[in-house]
């Protein structure tokens, strides 16, 4: 089948089978920042935009992207680039495999909330799996953003 | 002392790359024609193949080949990562006829494309004559059933195992007489505990690509802990010399020892080496699961002996180990289930006891995790501990106080090692001060069904494995005066290639940013065992002193020509460049590198090997309150307080993302990560959805602070920080959950229905 979107702000057409998973489309079109680390929708790394909203693109098929916006960390750089060296002056990045679908759903939660608590970006990011830096800091990271931003939820 | 690049926290080199989502990893760097592997696996915990069909699968299109155990070679070998000759026995082959767990693989599949295997996979169809398994590691030693019957298994080394007996490996040592101590005890406690084989879980799975090179030698890029030991087992396994191999490692998405077995190489090598083409394989989540290499499950028989005084006398342990269907890492993680338990003890101990056996099981075969096998006995020997201190009435901390090993002590149960660098003892006061215990330890009812209690433990862990582990560096001055390292380590997220930088920086008075790394190739990398044995830090940062002084010397001898100087004792190193103490001339390390690639005899390079006699050991305290739900048995973990002595910490920020990790682990292991088998061996957590590994709503506060010794023999004081950190969480979250309970849970995990149900 034939579906057309926009894969960071790309026009792209393509024919895909229809079982094809979205994440599987992507990389196939050159992100290979979306990473598969489960099966089972449970780790978080897929994490894309649609439309803006996160979805995990392991388990969305590349059809019901067809007539919508895809937005991959290939796709918002400048915006990650923002951020992600307060994680970097944590060492919280580790392996980096869970990195992007984590950033991905941090930009998703700033733009939704830009001032959010240390509980609401714990709540948020629920579902972004990490085996390496135990969490905390990252949430050091994305808080020392905040309040050099003039965030008003410090601790 | 002040260091200018050491004890630093700088930003990790690849932190920007790994953050920006770039194409760093196995699968975004392969071409993309490669062959998909797959493998057919067994559904039989034991098994003889007795019959494979595959010609419905060979006609489906995209197949481009099916190998079966009639087409391997069949020299026995492991795949565990480790100096030869490997304490792992070679009882491995690509393919066997006989199946020894649930995903022993059957048959390796070659197809264009990922549907097309599957495909094929479905297509293929295989006669199974099923055998009665060994599931129960209690009753697999001497058991009717072998798991490895063949004549042709083989240990490298003598480990006391037997393949008659389903024995991987077996010994004991000892110090002093054990049973006359614990004769004339007024205490005896004598308990047994259990830990699973838990899954090192990280982020990406097993992978390997393979290719024909221009040189027409088999090349492998691989997610791996172990380059070298990776062309080792290869080169046996296929029965190709090591010069016709090459492996390299990209960066790889997290490790924690499972990388540290070549879990998945052999198949798409071998398939390389039989079709000449390019091939990719890729685990699953859920074969990462059922056929990866978790942690050994062990059982750990304790009896601690002691006076009412809290004197702690005699401890002897005996630890049962399930290495499931293979031997890898079996007869080597036991050891540490006493090695690093028992000498925390070592302030008034009179005698020690540790025998071990470690077994075949028709189970998924265990490996390297993190901790290696201490902590599962610092587990049993950090809970006995406990439980003598809630009998005798004793504060746990002042009951360690008492017994605790100090620096300057002769440890007999760790080799004879004296504790030439050791803050435990500042560990311990100050944890207690952060976490305020005095306040915290008494348990509270909250009032509303909940109760908080708080719980402790010690741990260490080694540096290395002392007389075996080799790290290596080369350093290598460019022609604007930076410097380029090359290693054979391999960082897997810890952030070691910076951290060895770092020292270059130190070493050669330069800026970090100065130090380009690479790492690991074996056909360029200086060897190295690899990254494991919590060894990188302190062996190969030896290493790259090593290179370093030996690189200042060439320097000097080049400078000296153009300086006109026979004498290099009147010439200073200086960050920019060599001064000529009388004369003031000065050649900077610009001209000097350019002089280096023009008519010129020296190389502006040097390589360094370092090995050790000991294994020095980092000491760890750890305390955490839970809030304890006495209705539904759950536990929130509501702060859990560290504080390490891992020698001079490198890099602090990178030290504390370790422990942070580490611990968050070790609350997995503690409360949720479980492995069932079903009554044919099935394990029944495949996938995260069953396996549960702590989200960030599971782990509380975590404090983390340091207290350094200073190791002599380590780079700048530095002793190992990688692996010790797993080890507290889950003897002090038993140790509060029975202050909260009454109830001591010897078996791990602890989840809510074994609270509720007070057993």
């Amino acid at each position: 089948m034939e579906i057309k979107l926009i894969l960071n702000g790309k026009a792209v057409t393509d024919h895909i089978e229809a079982d094809t998973l979205l994440l599987d489309f992507v990389r196939a079109h050159g992100c290979y920042s979306v990473k598969r680390g489960c099966e089972t929708s449970n780790c978080g790394l897929c994490t894309v935009l649609m439309d803006g909203k996160p979805v995990l693109s392991c388990s969305t098929l590349a059809a019901r992207a067809d007539g919508h916006e895809i937005t991959t960390l290939e796709g918002l750089q400048e915006e990650a680039a923002d951020f992600v060296g307060f994680i970097a002056d944590q060492g919280a990045e580790q392996c980096g495999f869970c990195n992007p679908g984590f950033v991905m759903n941090t930009i998703a939660l700033l733009r939704e909330n830009p001032d959010p608590t240390d509980d609401e970006i714990r709540q948020f990011l629920a579902g972004n799996l990490c085996r390496c830096s135990g969490y905390e800091g990252q949430l050091r990271g994305i808080r020392n953003y905040l309040d050099q931003r003039g965030g008003r939820h410090g601790i | 002392m002040a260091y200018r690049s050491v004890n630093q926290s700088v930003r990790k080199k690849d932190a920007m790359q790994l953050l920006l989502g770039k194409p760093v990893y196995v699968e975004d760097i392969v071409p993309k024609d490669a062959l998909v592997v797959k493998l057919l696996r067994s559904p039989h915990a034991n098994a003889i193949v007795q019959d494979i069909k595959l010609d419905t699968a060979l006609k489906v299109a995209g197949v481009e080949a099916i190998y079966t155990w009639q087409d391997v070679p069949q020299t026995r070998f492991a795949i565990a990562g480790q100096t030869y000759p490997e304490p792992s026995p070679y009882d491995r082959l690509i393919l066997d006829r006989h199946v020894r767990f649930v995903g022993d693989p059957v048959a390796i599949i070659a197809a264009e494309n990922e549907k097309a295997a599957l495909a094929a996979m479905k297509r293929i169809k295989v006669t199974y004559e099923v055998l009665p398994a060994v599931l129960d590691p209690r009753t697999a030693m001497d058991s009717e059933i072998l798991v490895h019957p063949e004549e042709d298994w083989y240990p490298p080394c003598e480990v006391g195992g037997d393949n008659k007996r389903n024995l991987v490996a077996s010994g004991v040592e000892a110090d002093g007489d054990v049973e006359k101590i614990l004769a004339d005890c007024d205490i005896v406690l004598d308990h047994v505990y259990h830990t699973k084989a838990c899954d090192q879980a990280m982020m990406e799975t097993f992978r390997t690509y393979t290719q024909t090179d221009r040189y027409g030698r088999l090349h492998v890029i691989s997610s791996t802990q172990i380059v070298f030991h990776c062309r080792r087992i290869l080169s046996r396994a296929l029965g190709i010399p090591k010069s016709k191999i090459r492996v390299e490692k990209p960066r790889i998405g997290g490790g924690f020892g499972a990388k540290q077995t070549a879990v998945c190489e052999v198949y798409p090598a071998f398939v390389t080496i039989k079709t000449g083409k390019p091939a990719l394989l890729i685990y699953s989540r859920e074969e990462s699961k059922l056929a990866g290499s978790p942690r050994h499950e062990m059982q750990m028989h304790v009896r601690l002996g002691a006076m009412n005084d809290g004197t702690i006398r005699a401890i002897d342990l005996h630890t049962l180990s399930n290495s499931g269907a293979y031997g890898e890492h079996g007869p080597t993680t036991v050891g540490l289930s006493g090695h690093k338990s028992i000498p925390l003890y070592t302030g008034r101990l009179e005698a020690f006891r540790f025998s071990y056996d470690v077994v075949y099981t028709n189970l998924q075969p265990a490996g390297a995790y993190r901790g290696y096998g201490a902590t599962q006995g610092i587990f049993a020997v950090e809970s006995a501990v406990n439980e003598l201190s809630e009998k005798l009435g004793f504060d746990p901390t002042v009951i360690r106080d008492k017994n605790m090993v100090r620096e300057g002590m002769v440890m007999p149960a760790y080799y004879g090692e004296t504790a030439s660098a050791c803050a435990l003892d500042r560990c311990m006061s100050r944890c207690r001060r952060i976490f305020d215990w005095d306040a915290r330890y008494p348990v509270r009812d909250m009032g509303n069904g909940k109760v908080r209690a708080a719980g402790v433990a010690m741990a260490m862990q080694g540096s290395s494995i002392s007389f075996v582990d080799v790290g290596s560096a080369t350093v290598k001055l460019s022609e604007d005066g930076t410097y380029n390292l090359i290693l054979g380590a391999a960082d897997m997220g810890t952030g070691c290639d910076t951290i060895l930088a770092q020292m270059v920086a130190e070493c050669m008075d330069c800026d970090v940013d100065d130090v380009a790394v690479f790492s690991a190739d074996t056909d360029v990398s200086p060897y190295d065992s690899g990254s494991y044995a919590s060894s990188t830090t302190y062996l190969t940062g030896k290493a790259v002193e090593k290179a370093c002084s030996q690189l200042k010397k060439q320097i000097l001898t080049i400078a000296a020509e153009m300086l006109e100087c026979d004498n290099t004792g009147l010439l200073l190193f200086e960050p920019k460049g060599i001064r000529h103490m009388w004369t003031g001339r000065v050649a900077t390390l610009e001209q000097i590198a350019y002089k280096a690639q023009c008519f010129n005899t020296h190389p502006a390079e040097a390589t360094a090997s370092h090995t050790s006699e000991v294994s020095p050991p980092p000491f760890m305290v750890g305390m955490v309150e839970i809030e304890l739900d006495k209705e539904t048995g759950k536990v929130d973990i509501l702060d859990f307080t560290a504080v390490v002595d891992c020698g001079t910490p490198i890099n602090p920020a990178l030290a504390r993302i370790q422990t942070e990790g580490g611990i968050v682990q070790g609350i997995g292991m503690a409360l949720t990560e479980d492995i069932h088998y079903d009554c044919k061996g099935r394990p029944m957590e495949s996938s995260f959805m069953q396996y549960k590994i702590p989200t960030r709503l599971d782990m509380g506060k975590l404090r983390v602070e340091f207290e350094s010794s200073y190791e002599t023999s380590g780079p700048f004081g530095a002793k190992s920080i990688g692996e010790i950190v797993i080890n507290p969480p889950a003897p002090a979250i038993a140790h509060a959950i029975y202050r909260a309970t009454g109830v001591w849970h010897r078996d791990l995990p602890i989840t809510p229905e074994k609270i509720v149900m007070g057993k």
